[in-house]
């Protein structure tokens, strides 16, 4: 595959058929054979020519309505359109004669003469359909002239950041509308008026600013003229080049072109042939690319002696040497232990792979982690308990076999919005929808959807509900019991079977506790498991919890139990947030294992990496995150390289944290900005974003895809690069020249990846693991005929209340969570235009919670936990149910994580960011925290303005 | 490291496991649990604690995993 030249894709004019069967046709006197149910467009182009177009594009069905693909059929009377023609076994096409040829002039010229005529100063020169088509068709002239009614002189609405609508260049193809309906499934867009007066609309006739639009782009890549452009390439011009790349924001993993001028980005297209995505995309991965480029990027490498310390800006060489030279020095000091690392699920797998050899190798111990701590590492635990293998069961397009679609602690449409669509899609095709989550998600009600069942719990309760689900499904006589014998272990699955029947764990007896009407899940547990296929979606609803891998482990008896496993269109598919997060997991971030989730005590493994890396390596796990600041409080840790990830922002009980990053002598931070973790920092790395450095990413759906360098790092160094030196400088060599190399590593090490080269991935496009001898194309369904542990194991899941409980002192439970426009700690996408759609973190409130407390929308209120106050703004929303709270953690002065405590999952110590007892009460000023961060923030912020500029570093030595 | 919060998180997982049906079995996944997660400090800090102490707020399973793991700690106690 060509991976750099790409800038226009064939298009088929409409979707491609699924059908089998076969059907022989004849165009222009060449026989092609095609799927049945192709349209003629679609055959046209397979047999090598292309059927004048413009109202129809493959990404959307076809509409009939520009009538420029016009044919002729032997036997047939008349010109039907190509487009909602299917080819029929034996036809004769014709798609040019002298009359198709005056049909489509006189078409054209319709169009052109409602349409300005400024072709060489349009921005979409170069990229337009409509001035293809002129072309195509040979128009030389325009009868009509302007001095009727037109709508050239319209205005364009500029009120989106990212694209403009132009109405004077729109040619009513309706493309946006069908786009905006088909491939996000907002129905923001439709066409306001009839016949002259026909115009695309947001909303109500608003502009699209104020409109329901999500801004995921689909309406401006489908436009075949100037009327929805982007921005930047109002502002820059076509591109020159296009390079594929992996989106760096959610787990979804999205394929997207990298469309350049140069070395600079002047737009993300989605890649059409891009598995994860098929060529969508949401604001963040279209849109909000451009913190890669922000003045808060810092580009030199800093150090300090002490946080109160104004930076002194260095070489690198003197970065690396300082702090290595600190971590020998406490590890001398404070002993081997006494350091760890934490590598970044924003970073590739090769770097990753690369920070916890590192820590392994050059540090001598096992202290090393990842943020996948704080989100799925209870998917890891409980599905590899159950299954064998910490990953997703499925691809993304086995949705489109599903008919039962159980979601449990997701909001798909705003975390992981390309899938989103996905799902709505599939739901809007007929699927059923049973959602369970404590808030009225988006899915719950939305344009052509609506939830058969809303299981509305109380936070902390998943457990009980899955347990009440299971307990309907086995004594009801819903269990697949064909499946269960011939596929799980049988003792267990009795003692299982045994304690979901209790009584205790009836749907009626956990009614007061999980708050959800005992008929609802009754009904809910019927329609899974009589799905036919019954597919199971969750996210950090329900691993952020203290009991999140027991709800993990429950879900996925619930699969086994039902027999939805092992085939299209059911599975358990956790949506993982960060983009690779399952690659950081795969690579053996977690202090107690290697590479592909084997256990450091496991001797075969260890010395498999011993001989490999030419150290001894230790058997013992080393400290998980919680733990590295519970031992920096008791002054055993001290020495912390931290890799593309935000603790202080993104941690609970954010005091607690702050303390520990206190107490410890040496964190050395590499990230893009000097984020909140940072400025506790005494070395400073700075960071490349994805767009300067080659790698691989891997999604929720175990799918390896290629990052490809389209720039220069701006710092000097990729950030694998920099963990290279840091080594060498540690006297752990590492002679790597490529990040090819440290894969061929990866895969020689790691049995899930041995198959993987990046030959292949060029070559496939992506593959996901297992990919070996045994899968060399890859694994995109797992558990087909057993388990990966053999049988599949069931465990009883026990129902125990967290100890985060509501009190007359604490009486409202607080959940947390992400919205659409911002990712994560926000460091990314608070430097783009994407605050103007998120510019704050709110705390909703329920209108009878608000009411009794005297909030009104819009006040300032403030919310106590045991852990901490922090003050926000309220909106009163009905999407909360009565005494619980929801707010967003992405703008560190929100202080979410002041409130958020130090429960955790008790497999995995994952925060319960999920459940916190809080009071909210109108107030009127920030609180305590918010103004001591303003404080320490500004002196920060005044520390990296008065850096001290060394002599090597104004020279720019390395 | 702090002795509370290595309890409470030593009788979390005793909580998950002494729901299972045979006690012998439990306690040994809950000892093999900590080995496999637990750094040894956070062993060695709650063994510590435990002996000067006592073992009062823990969970008897998680007693009986700790003195299988750490068989000579608890003998000198006794």
């Amino acid at each position: 595959m060509d991976t750099t030249h790409h800038l226009h894709d064939v298009d088929y004019g409409t979707p491609a058929s699924v059908s089998e069967k076969l059907v022989t046709l004849e165009i222009d006197g060449f026989e092609v054979t095609v799927p049945e149910g192709t349209s003629l467009m679609r055959a046209a182009v397979e047999a090598g020519t292309q059927i004048p177009k413009l109202c129809a594009t493959d990404s959307l069905e076809p509409f009939g309505s520009c009538r420029l693909c016009l044919v002729e059929i032997e036997g047939r009377r008349g010109f039907p359109a190509s487009c909602t023609t299917p080819a029929e076994a034996g036809m004769k096409v014709r798609t040019q004669s002298p009359k198709l040829a005056d049909l489509r002039r006189g078409v054209m010229e319709l169009y052109i003469s409602d349409h300005p005529l400024d072709c060489l100063t349009c921005s979409a020169n170069g990229d337009c359909e409509l001035q293809d088509m002129a072309g195509t068709v040979g128009l030389r002239d325009v009868r009509y002239g302007y001095e009727g009614l037109n709508h050239i002189k319209e205005q364009a609405d500029t009120s989106n950041p990212y694209f403009t609508y132009d109405p004077s260049k729109c040619i009513v193809c309706n493309r946006c509308v069908r786009a905006c309906e088909e491939t996000q499934g907002t129905f923001a867009l439709t066409i306001s008026g009839r016949g002259f007066e026909s115009r695309v609309s947001a909303g109500e006739s608003q502009a699209f600013m104020d409109s329901e639009c999500v801004s995921c782009g689909a309406c401006v890549n489908a436009c075949p003229t100037a009327t929805l452009m982007e921005k930047t390439i109002i502002e820059a011009g076509q591109p020159d080049h296009s390079v594929l790349t992996t989106c760096a924001y959610c787990g979804v993993g999205c394929g997207f072109k990298a469309d350049m001028k140069g070395s600079e980005v002047v737009r993300m297209t989605p890649w059409k042939d891009g598995k994860a995505n098929e060529g969508h995309a949401c604001i963040k991965g279209r849109f909000a690319w451009g913190y890669t480029t922000h003045k808060d990027r810092i580009l030199k490498p800093m150090i300090r002696s002490k946080i109160t310390d104004p930076w002194q800006e260095v070489s690198w060489e003197t970065a690396i040497g300082h702090a290595a030279s600190e971590f020998r020095r406490i590890q001398n000091k404070f002993g081997v232990d006494s350091i760890g690392g934490i590598t970044s699920s924003r970073c590739t797998n090769e770097e990753t792979y690369l920070v916890q050899k590192l820590v392994r190798a050059g540090f001598g111990n096992n202290n090393v982690d990842t943020c996948a701590r704080v989100c799925h590492s209870p998917t890891g635990y409980g599905l590899g308990q159950t299954y064998g293998t910490s990953a997703g069961t499925q691809t993304f397009k086995s949705i489109e076999k599903a008919d039962v679609i159980l979601i449990i602690g997701a909001n798909p449409t705003d975390a992981h919005p390309v899938f989103g669509s996905r799902m709505k899609k599939r739901l809007r095709e007929g699927a059923r929808l049973i959602i369970v989550d404590p808030r009225k998600i988006e899915l719950v009600s939305s344009p052509h959807i609506k939830a058969d069942y809303h299981l509305q719990l109380r936070p902390g309760t998943n457990v009980a509900i899955v347990n009440a689900l299971a307990h309907v499904i086995v004594t009801e006589g819903l269990l697949d019991q064909q499946f269960v014998d011939e596929r799980c272990d049988k003792e267990a699955f009795d003692y299982w079977r045994d304690f979901v029947a209790s009584a205790n764990n009836s749907p009626e007896a956990l009614e007061s506790m999980t708050g959800v009407p005992a008929h609802l899940v009754r009904e809910a547990a019927r329609l899974y498991a009589n799905a036919g296929n019954g597919a199971i979606y969750y996210g950090l609803g329900v691993t952020e919890h203290s009991q999140g891998s027991t709800a993990v482990i429950g879900i996925a008896n619930l699969a086994m139990a039902t027999g939805n496993i092992g085939r299209e269109g059911v599975g358990v598919n956790p949506l993982r947030g960060q983009n690779n997060v399952q690659g950081s997991c795969d690579m053996g971030s977690f202090p107690h294992e290697y590479p592909g989730y084997r256990h450091v005590s496991d001797d075969a493994t260890r010395t498999l990496f011993e001989k490999d890396w030419g150290v001894s390596l230790r058997k013992e796990p080393g400290l998980r995150i919680p733990n590295m600041f519970e031992a920096a409080m008791d002054g055993s840790f001290k020495g912390l390289y931290c890799q593309g990830e935000d603790i202080v922002q993104s941690d609970p009980n954010t005091q607690h944290v702050i303390a520990a990053m206190e107490a410890m002598e040496c964190i050395v931070v590499q990230d893009l900005f000097l984020n909140e973790t940072a400025k506790y920092a005494h070395v400073f790395l700075p960071g490349s974003s994805f767009l300067e450095k080659d790698g691989t990413f891997t999604n929720a759906e175990r799918r390896i895809s290629r990052v490809r360098k389209v720039m220069a790092p701006k710092a000097g160094l990729a950030d694998w690069e920099a963990t290279v030196a840091l080594s060498n400088a540690l006297g752990y060599p590492m002679h790597y020249k490529d990040p090819s190399e440290i894969m061929a590593e990866i895969a020689r090490l790691t049995p899930t990846f041995s198959s993987v080269t990046y030959e292949k991935l060029d070559q496939l496009g992506s593959v996901q693991w297992p990919c070996n001898d045994a899968m060399p194309e890859g694994t995109p369904l797992m558990h087909i005929d057993h388990f990966v542990r053999g049988k599949g194991r069931f465990l009883i899941t026990q129902y125990v209340p967290t100890d985060e409980k509501v009190t007359p002192k604490f009486p409202l439970l607080l959940t947390t969570g992400r919205i659409l426009s911002q990712y994560n700690v926000g460091a990314q996408t608070r430097r783009t235009e994407n605050v103007k759609f998120h510019e704050e973190d709110r705390l909703d409130i329920h209108p009878q919670d608000a009411a009794e407390r005297g909030i009104q929308e819009d006040d300032w209120v403030g919310i106590t936990s045991r852990a901490g106050e922090t003050v926000l703004r309220a909106r009163v929303t009905e999407r909360m149910q009565p005494g619980v709270v929801y707010t967003t953690f992405h703008f560190p002065e929100s202080g979410a994580n002041v409130i958020t405590t130090d429960n955790s999952d008790w497999a995995t110590n994952c925060p319960e960011y999920k459940v916190t007892a809080v009071q909210v009460v109108k107030v009127k000023h920030a609180s305590e925290w918010q103004e001591n961060f303003h404080e320490f923030n500004e002196t920060q912020l005044r520390l990296l303005k008065d850096k001290v500029v060394t002599a090597e570093a104004a020279a720019g030595t390395r | 490291m702090n002795a509370e919060n290595l309890i409470k998180m030593a009788n979390d997982i005793g909580s998950f496991f002494e729901a299972m049906p045979n006690r012998e079995q439990a306690t040994r996944d809950v000892a093999t649990h900590i080995q496999k997660f637990w750094e040894p400090r956070m062993q060695k800090s709650l063994i510590s604690y435990l002996g000067t102490h006592g073992d009062g707020n823990l969970k008897p399973i998680v007693r009986d995993a700790l003195r299988e793991i750490h068989p000579a700690s608890f003998a000198a106690r006794n």
